[in-house]
């Protein structure tokens, strides 16, 4: 799923100063399921912007409101009935969402609540960690199921950078290093001379590199 | 052969010196020919960090002709953070242009712990495909892109390799796949734990990588306790055994660069002895100016 970090509480004041009527928008999705933009997330900041702006004087009006998908043009076109007279919508969703809303309702700024931060997984309750880049062209049949695109800082195809120290990453001492992971498991699977073959260069260009992507499936349009 | 002298002396079978040499932080010239200066009749090549620690610093490139010009045998040192295959195979070709004719093809030092962590990074290619990378070049006078190159680059290839990382059992094949890629030449990373790169060099030669590339092993000289210390606990991969802390705190204060000095030359009396090294990679850091007393402390000057 997509990851998403709530922006500062002082970044989000900010951004809404100039407006009184806002929509507060959340998603049933990702955002839910990692605890930033779901119908909880909304409803406490919700009341924390409520009591901020009361204090300072300055009393702000809040709709809440949760859309089963930010991403899908039959959920977003159902907001037309919620915007009414709303200034401004802040979004709690990923970038995906942010921009989709703005895209079809334009005369109105669609502000981002939360930073979007990688595709992961829910480690354990209330952790979650990166697992994938999107980039275009999986070699996890390669290395082990593991990803050294998103997983090892330095993207490195052809095993541990010399920072790898007590199985963990040099960049940051909680991050397992992910050629430790990958060498651990052709262990596990008697496996460590598959380490010896050379990893050829990537092709990026089914990546973020050869430009905006898009996934067409002619049968499927109406 | 390569038109390189660190090859011409490995060839010969000579026990190799060669040392570091880090470029200033600012556009002065003047630094890095007092830093050769130094050096000069005591390394057989000049190795030129590039940006190391993820610090800016004057291009290794740059500094590699100036030394070049010094007479010189300069060995370029190339990083994957900084540049991708385009702008990586234009340096080669600019070196190899200018009369360069070793590269050392690393991975670089993560961005985080340098003056400009918020910048993005690049590692379109790794250093074990970047060594391929300049075998092709040279040998095969083709680019990636599988068109011909005009005018080969001439390059003796290294790399490095840190004996003392993790996993460890990997760390001999790790080499065995640069070999594999194209390196000829390896220096590793500083070596203070002897036992280890021992037991490292063990598995070098059942792979039979002695055979196949030159191993020259990594000495760093301690200026001070203090940057001991750092180095155990704040540079990643590096392994700093206690005892070494301890005889540095052994001696007077006024002494203890000169106990530094010492170490480093009974590092280099040691690993000489080991099956398998071709000679010894000096990185003084910003204290080049020590190089001549332990090369010759070390028996090793004059240099053929």
């Amino acid at each position: 799923m997509i990851i998403a970090n709530r922006k500062p509480f002082e970044e989000i004041v900010d951004m809404l100063k100039p407006y009184k009527r806002i929509l507060l928008l959340g998603c049933n999705e990702c955002v839910t399921v990692c605890a930033v933009g779901g119908a909880k997330e909304v409803a406490v900041l919700s009341s924390e912007l409520a009591m901020y702006r009361a204090k300072e004087g300055q009393p702000i009006d809040i709709k809440e409101h949760v859309l089963e998908r930010n991403c899908d043009p039959e959920y977003v076109e159902a907001l037309i009935q919620v915007i009414g007279d709303r200034e401004v919508i802040l979004s709690m969703a990923c970038g995906c969402g942010i921009q989709f809303v703005g895209e079809r309702y334009r005369n109105i700024p669609v502000l981002p609540g939360v930073n979007t931060t990688f595709y992961g997984v829910t480690e354990e309750h209330g952790v979650w960690t990166e697992r994938c880049q999107g980039c275009g062209n999986c070699i996890l049949d390669k290395t082990m199921g593991i990803c050294p695109v998103s997983r090892c800082a330095k993207s490195l195809f052809n095993g541990p950078c010399g920072g790898s120290q007590g199985g963990n990453c040099e960049v940051n001492k909680d991050t397992p290093c992910a050629w430790q992971l990958i060498v651990d498991r052709y262990k596990e699977r008697n496996m460590l001379h598959r380490y010896l073959e050379l990893q050829p260069i990537k092709d990026w260009s089914t990546s973020r590199d050869g430009g905006p992507r898009k996934r067409v499936r002619e049968d499927l349009k109406i | 052969m390569s038109a390189s002298n660190l090859e011409r002396v490995l060839k010969s079978g000579n026990f190799a010196v060669t040392s570091e040499c880090g470029p200033p932080r600012g556009a002065d010239s003047g630094v890095i020919k007092r830093k050769g200066e130094f050096l000069k009749g005591y390394v057989d090549a000049c190795n030129i960090t590039d940006n190391q620690t993820s610090v800016v610093r004057l291009s290794s490139l740059a500094s590699c002709f100036i030394l070049k010009g010094m007479g010189f045998d300069p060995v370029l040192q190339m990083v994957c953070r900084d540049r991708n295959r385009i702008a990586m195979q234009s340096d080669i070709l600019g070196a190899a242009a200018l009369g360069i004719n070793n590269i050392l093809c690393l991975s670089g030092d993560h961005q985080k712990f340098g003056d400009h962590p918020t910048a993005k990074n690049v590692y379109d290619i790794d250093s074990i495909q970047l060594i391929a990378t300049v075998k092709r070049m040279r040998d095969e006078g083709k680019f990636l892109s599988g068109e011909e190159i005009k005018g080969r680059p001439d390059m003796f290839i290294g790399c490095a390799e840190n004996p003392f990382a993790d996993p460890f059992e990997i760390r001999a094949m790790r080499l065995a796949k640069k070999a594999a890629a194209g390196a000829q030449f390896v220096q590793t990373q500083c070596i203070f734990n002897v036992e280890r790169f021992e037991k490292w060099m063990e598995m070098v030669r059942d792979l039979g990588l002695h055979e196949r590339m030159y191993i020259l092993a990594g000495i760093t000289p301690f200026k001070s306790i203090g940057m001991a210390r750092y180095m155990k606990t704040s540079v990643p991969g590096m392994d700093v055994p206690d005892e070494l802390i301890e005889r540095l705190k052994g001696v007077p204060k006024e002494k203890v660069a000169e106990e530094g000095i010492k170490i480093a030359i009974e590092t280099i009396e040691r690993v000489r002895q080991i099956k398998g090294v071709a000679g010894v990679h000096i990185m003084a850091i910003e204290w080049e100016e020590k190089v001549p007393e332990i090369v010759k402390g070390a028996g090793l000057y004059p240099r053929p």
